[in-house]
């Protein structure tokens, strides 16, 4: 007993401030839990939410889970800073720090990034190309419970058994179990791995959607960009996470299983790791930012009030994008000695993918040009993104540079280009995609009063915050130390950095507040296009009916619904037009799985083998049961739709 | 377009000027990726400054034309800027858009492939001293085969004279950097990475682990002097006959977790360090024998 | 969302192409295959690096039997031929020699299973775990992870025999038969390169 204590209560989780994380959790539980029963909501929270396999309420989940996920991100971001505002920092120990930038990338990266654009996905993606739903509904609900138990499990850490610190890329040997016991990287090898199963199955699912499901007359090349970008990055996913799937597990067999893959005595090669981790993990950095491409298209466009400049090239540079993105990966390790040849090619095929990342780049600037530009906040981020990516890309170029990145390899340096490039493009897009998709999603409008205090604390922070770090990394401050000394030169730009850090997390704060506000007191969304769209979704009142669109429209332009406005086709909808329709049904069986991989996913990082043995049996005893569910559909009557659709002023007669 | 080119070229000269006045001053000793202090660092300086005065001047053509953009066509009333909201692509702009990244892409390639190709090459004239480096959790081992000397946390070296080292690691990976002399490489058990470098004024530099290794990575930390050739060989021959010897148990001492002061040792056990023939022949270490 | 096609010429179409509903999932499960072969060629990189890091362990030469190989080979060969057999009876409407093909596949399934894990008992108790070496790792890891998709197939197969048995020929279980019919060609493809990139190659080498 007192042997279980100790492992699940290890020192390093009983630190004053793990202890008062873990107190302010147990109250917001028993808050959820006393409202919920208070308000007698739990039914409503199972059939509404827990087993629903809407995509849009799919999507706003994923949202919440994002930004939960972001707040606690940036909590360790801002730990982070403040440990490093002045030398010789005793806010945090050395085994905290490392614990704390661990958490603060795996979550950012698998928690936060992954989520918010899946979150965009589900939200906009059938609604933009004329579906009714994606391909897979109840795959859709499998992979975001997959995620949402993944993202708990891994949070635990935090709490019980302590968290994974040997970085969010987990070299071995050093996250070998004899350089690192404990059950810390266990949480990050499992944790990760349930994601990842999700994450393919999402890739496999918006893939299909858009191959398939697209409305009349929407071919590939009348897409709008947003799905363009959705259909490479689905690619994307499935065919790099599978290598990150073998880093990890062969990781997770050296932990638990005594396997050798990467103990040196045994034969066995960290590089095999290192290489496989990246193989993933480029393509994953254009999972990350292609989304945000899309969106920035879409806003450019709709903001604007102009057609999107060169929509082929925009498409062919996506395209040439993804196909580089799998030839890079060595850059992220020029300096292991692959010699000369091996690391000039790779240095030109990183330089070779700021061709088409250049073109977009015109692309919006020239959409822009002989437009009308409408400064919304929407539209703000995306204005900030342009000179704030750009950056990032040209400092990209000179990582390329094979002897320069000798120099700037896992110094600040580095720090502040991928930050610049992850936050500047792709969390801009995210920003930039709430404010846009926001009325959609729950039919009123944020503030943008407030949502322009927010932008303005959030970028300017960011330029004070990672500026500084370029020349930190030029003055030879290297990642992930958790002190340094006096006279080094590296006070006044930590100290800054640091400011900048607060700066962005008051702009967060201001977000989430200016959400609270508007849920209360901003104005309602009645006419469904507030922005006055080019794209199908805004064709639709805001938020969307379960089945989206009554009749299936046919689509002869890009821009459809800017088309159709133009045309005057935008009429109401004739009685006769309306048939009924098969929706698939809610299903338990979603979050039931996850549940049983989280208990699988536990019994493996404690090694409690009965524990995570019946995790397994529940998940096989869950798929075949759901291999014998034939009624996953129902059928909304065409009365009803007729009735529903009248109630929103969009029938005839 | 073309009434802004005067403008633009008139902004952009005294920036580009700054920007790089500002890299080749270096603001003082303390930026020292920026003032090398040997053949290597200066030319991966060199490239470095090329590269980023090449992205300045992208840089600052995308900022100026985005700029003007966002000014002229904002949505305000009375605007009397074109407004063509069905212009949607031009295959000359769109092929001179193509064009610049692809001519920028190509001068910054070719000088980087011939670096990156200089770079892995001794010069060929003098025979480099070679330095062979283990890491450790947490303190760097530096062996010198030729002199027979090793030291802890520190090295001498010669000025002018090519160093060879040969880098590898007795714990998890941490990388071998000497920021004034030149760009850094990975230390890494069951491999020898070569790594040269070269100082040409006398001095003392610092290097540190820019790779993460755990627990004690801070402290991976370590002084460089370098000092004319007959002091090097006076120093070495010091050691020699002053530092004591370092036997099996000192080393296996150095094996334990833990930091580590300066210190000189006037010989080594043979087979600590893998040789290129040999292999690890040490059987020996916490990570070698992990039971 | 389901929509049954009507026209003359699309009627002809195979039973589990009838449904739109049915042919995205035949897609889908295409783009899963797609992704498997990404995952299994991570394992057979990894396996081409460590096939020479034995350290104290077996080499391939001395690990491998060819003997039992060859017999799991046929008989995952012939379970192979016996599920094409199964889907040409399912193309002419016939669910009763379906089901007895798809039995007899998953019989022979049974057999390649059980001899591999006594292939691997047997090479445990002579040359120990995986622990010996990266080599053994990664053959442990590559041929059970092979392994565990055949066992899953057999898993999916018995269940799909109860829904015949249960619900007939439909265009769900038709569509059910043919992706698990894909399912376990790609499992045979895999073990072909399994056969020549491990057992062959580590007898020749």
């Amino acid at each position: 007993m007192a042997q279980l204590i100790a492992k699940l209560f290890p020192s390093t989780v009983l630190r004053p401030m793990e202890i008062g994380a873990d107190a302010s959790i147990l109250l917001a539980v028993l808050a959820v839990v006393y409202i919920l029963t208070r308000y007698r909501k739990w039914g409503w929270l199972w059939r509404e939410w827990i087993t629903t396999v809407d995509h849009k309420k799919i999507g706003i989940m994923y949202l919440i889970a994002a930004i939960v996920m972001l707040f606690r991100g940036g909590v360790d971001a801002l730990m982070l800073r403040t440990q490093l505002a002045l030398p010789n920092g005793h806010f945090l120990g050395p085994e905290h720090y490392n614990e704390i930038f661990t958490t603060h990338g795996t979550i950012m990266v698998f928690f936060m990034a992954m989520p918010f654009i899946f979150a965009l996905f589900n939200i906009a993606i059938p609604l933009m190309i004329g579906a009714r739903d994606v391909a897979f509904p109840k795959l859709n609900a499998i992979s975001f419970w997959l995620f949402a138990f993944a993202a708990l499990l891994f949070n635990m850490s935090f709490v019980v058994g302590g968290s994974p610190n040997a970085g969010w890329t987990a070299y071995p040997p050093l996250t070998e179990l004899h350089f690192n016991p404990g059950v810390g990287e266990n949480y990050y090898l499992i944790a990760l791995q349930i994601t990842g199963i999700g994450s393919i199955a999402t890739g496999i699912n918006f893939l299909v959607t858009i191959l398939r499901m697209r409305a009349k007359g929407m071919s590939l090349m009348k897409m709008p960009l947003f799905a363009w970008s959705a259909l490479v990055t689905s690619s994307l996913v499935i065919f790099a996470f599978p290598a990150l799937t073998i880093a990890l597990a062969l990781t997770m067999l050296d932990r638990l299983f005594g396997s050798t893959f990467f103990t040196i005595a045994h034969g066995g090669m960290p590089m095999m790791y290192v290489n496989l981790f990246w193989i993933w993990g480029h393509p994953e950095v254009y999972i990350l930012a292609l989304p945000a491409f899309g969106i920035f298209s879409e806003v450019v466009a709709t903001f604007s009030r102009k057609r999107l400049f060169g929509y082929a090239a925009m498409v062919g540079s996506l395209v040439a994008i993804t196909l580089l993105s799998y030839g890079v990966w060595v850059h992220h390790f020029f300096t292991m000695g692959a010699g000369a040849a091996v690391n000039a090619f790779f240095g030109i095929s990183t330089m070779l993918i700021a061709i088409p990342t250049g073109v977009k780049i015109f692309n919006w600037i020239f959409t822009m040009w002989g437009g009308r530009i409408k400064t919304t906040v929407a539209m703000l981020w995306q204005l900030a993104f342009i000179p704030t990516f750009v950056v990032g890309g040209a400092t990209g170029v000179m990582l390329a540079v094979v002897p320069g990145d000798y120099q700037f390899h896992n110094s600040y340096f580095l720090i502040a280009h991928f930050h610049n490039v992850l936050i500047g493009g792709v969390v801009f897009g995210l920003f930039s995609g709430l404010y846009y998709w926001w009325p959609k999603m729950f039919g009123y409008m944020l503030n943008e009063r407030q949502g322009k205090w927010a932008f303005w604390f959030f970028v300017i922070g960011f330029w004070v915050t990672f500026f500084p770090q370029y020349l930190l990394g030029l003055k030879g401050m290297t990642r992930r130390i958790y002190t340094y000394p006096h006279g080094m030169g590296w006070t006044l730009l930590n100290l800054i950095s640091t400011v900048g850090a607060y700066a962005m997390g008051i702009g967060f704060i201001i977000l989430v507040y200016s959400v609270v506000y508007s849920w209360r007191h901003q104005e309602r969304d009645l006419t469904g296009d507030p922005w006055d769209g080019r794209t199908l979704e805004w064709s639709l009142p805001s938020p969307a009916p379960e089945y989206n669109f009554a009749v299936l429209p046919e689509v002869t332009e890009r821009d459809a619904w800017w088309e159709m406005k133009q045309a005057g086709k935008t009429g109401r909808i004739p009685a006769k037009d309306v048939h009924s329709i098969h929706m698939p049904r809610n299903t338990p069986m979603p979050f039931l799985l996850g549940l049983s991989f989280f208990v699988a996913g536990l019994g493996a990082v404690f090694s409690w083998w009965y524990v995570a043995v019946a995790g397994m049996m529940g998940v096989f005893i869950i798929l075949v049961s759901g291999w014998f569910d034939y009624h996953d559909h129902h059928e909304i009557p065409a009365e009803e739709i007729r009735r529903n659709e009248a109630a929103l002023g969009r029938l005839e007669g | 377009m073309a009434y802004h080119r005067y403008r633009w070229s008139r902004l952009l000269l005294p920036l580009t000027v700054v920007t790089t006045g500002l890299l080749a001053s270096g603001c003082g000793k303390q930026f020292v990726v920026l003032d090398p202090q040997g053949p290597v660092a200066r030319s991966e300086l060199h490239l470095i400054e090329t590269t980023a005065m090449a992205m300045g001047v992208v840089v600052l053509f995308v900022l100026v034309l985005f700029a003007v953009t966002v000014l002229k066509f904002r949505d305000r009333p009375g605007n009397r800027a074109p407004y063509i909201p069905n212009w949607s692509g031009s295959r000359r702009l769109e092929f001179v858009l193509f064009a610049i990244p692809v001519l920028i892409v190509v001068y910054i390639a070719v000088p980087t492939v011939q670096q990156t190709y200089a770079l892995d090459r001794l010069p060929p004239t003098k025979h480099p001293l070679i330095i062979d480096v283990t890491s450790l959790d947490y303190k760097w081992l530096f062996q010198y085969p030729k002199q027979g000397v090793a030291t802890v946390n520190y090295i001498d070296v010669p000025v002018g004279v090519p160093v060879l080292f040969e880098l590898t690691a007795n714990s998890p990976m941490n990388t071998f950097w000497i920021p004034q002399l030149g760009g850094m490489e990975y230390s890494m058990p069951g491999r020898v990475l070569p790594l040269y470098l070269q100082a040409d004024k006398a001095g003392v530099y610092w290097g540190r682990s820019a790779n993460f290794s755990g627990r004690g990575f801070v402290h991976m930390v370590f002084h460089v002097k370098a000092m004319p050739p007959a002091e090097f060989s006076r120093w070495a021959q010091g050691l020699r006959t002053t530092a004591p010897h370092m036997s099996m148990q000192d080393y296996r001492q150095l094996l334990a977790v833990g930091t580590a002061r300066e210190e000189s040792f006037s010989a080594y056990p043979a087979g600590t360090f893998p040789t290129a023939t040999h292999g690890f022949t040490l059987k020996g270490g916490m990570y070698l024998e992990p039971n | 969302m389901t929509t049954r096609t009507n026209s003359l010429q699309e009627a002809r179409l195979p039973l589990e192409f009838q449904e739109s509903h049915e042919t995205l999932s035949i897609l889908g499960f295409w783009l899963f295959l797609a992704s498997d072969v990404v995952l299994f060629s991570s394992l057979f990189a990894v396996y081409a690096v460590y096939q020479g890091r034995v350290a104290a362990g077996p080499t391939p030469l001395q690990l491998f039997s060819l003997g039992p190989v060859l017999t799991e080979t046929i008989l995952l060969l012939t379970s192979s031929f016996t599920c094409g057999l199964a889907i040409f009876m399912m193309r002419r409407g016939r669910t009763r020699p379906l089901v007895a093909w798809l039995v007899v596949t998953l019989l022979l399934g049974l057999g390649f299973v059980g001899m591999e894990v006594h292939e691997f008992v047997t090479d445990v108790a002579v040359w120990g775990t995986w622990h010996q070496s990266a080599f053994l790792s990664a053959f442990f890891t590559l041929v059970g992870t092979h392994g565990l998709h055949v066992s899953f197939g057999i898993l999916w197969v018995a269940a799909l025999v109860v829904q015949l048995l249960r619900y007939g020929l439909t265009p769900t279980t038709a569509r059910k038969v043919y992706t698990f019919s894909l399912y376990w060609h790609f499992l045979d493809i895999i073990w072909v390169f399994i056969f020549t990139a491990v057992y062959l190659s580590g007898k020749i080498t």
